[in-house]
């Protein structure tokens, strides 16, 4: 059985146990995320997947309600990167850092899923040869196991 | 509680234009993405449900494509679609027909 990497603590909060080379990488995150979220380019598709419409049909009704969310959105987006980057050495979290980390993560996963193309079909086989393709299928299967252990921890596990 | 048969009530003529006031859902779509246990968990979190229901929500958008996860007025449901996006579900709002 692997090692938990995040655990529900008996004294309140949880404890998050890390090798040093995956809290590297989760170090890496908040500036990759920023850099996303600058872009801010409309026409990528994996920043539309951040910040999706909330009418099918309705143009109008959808460019409206994105005016008047989308700083928030973005307030709270950054807001969690910045918790992640101030907490990323911590051994134990509070509910509201783990769910930080959580959004955070969770962000990560959809723009590099979208870039990726994956589908509920991929099989890590697809994502060989390329090694830039590699890479970020191998953080994205990472974030994805971590997810999994954060999503346990929060829910009650 | 015991609740008694409504009485026929004389329901008034003539007021085509009075819009009814329907009431608004609120849709998430299947993503490829987005882990089944992460949905499940925000279902849980943003809504409150029980884990039966927000297991059952999660299999209907994964199986069906989509599911309707809340209702209410447009006020609210515009509100339920904002912290789903903010949680990176893709999430619409449509009036119920």
């Amino acid at each position: 059985m692997p090692l938990r990497r995040v655990k529900r603590s008996r004294l309140g909060g949880y404890v998050v146990r890390l090798p040093p080379a995956e809290r590297e990488v989760l170090g890496s995150l908040p500036p990759m995320l920023r850099g996303m979220l600058s872009e801010q380019d409309p026409e990528d598709p994996a920043i539309r997947r951040l910040f999706p419409s909330a009418f099918l049909d309705d143009e109008k009704a959808a460019a409206d309600f994105d005016s008047v969310v989308r700083d928030d959105l973005m307030g709270q987006r950054l807001a969690a990167i910045e918790t992640l980057e101030r907490t990323v050495g911590s051994d134990r979290l509070s509910e509201e850092e783990l769910s930080a980390w959580l959004a955070s993560v969770n962000d990560l996963r959809l723009v590099l899923g979208v870039r990726l193309a994956v589908t509920e079909e991929s099989t890590p086989e697809e994502f060989g040869g390329d090694p830039e393709t590699e890479q970020a299928y191998g953080l994205y299967a990472y974030l994805s196991y971590l997810e999994e252990e954060m999503v346990e921890a929060l829910a009650g596990g | 509680m015991a609740q008694t048969a409504p009485t026929e009530v004389d329901r008034p003529v003539g007021d085509e234009d009075v819009v009814p006031d329907l009431p608004w859902i609120v849709i998430v779509w299947n993503d490829p993405i987005n882990l089944m246990s992460y949905v499940v968990y925000v279902f849980q979190k943003l809504f409150g449900y029980p884990r039966e229901k927000a297991t059952k929500l999660m299999l209907d958008v994964h199986h069906k494509g989509k599911a309707v996860v809340s209702d209410g007025p447009r006020e609210k449901c515009e509100f339920d679609v904002a912290r789903l996006h903010a949680h990176g579900l893709w999430a619409t709002l449509q009036k119920d027909r």
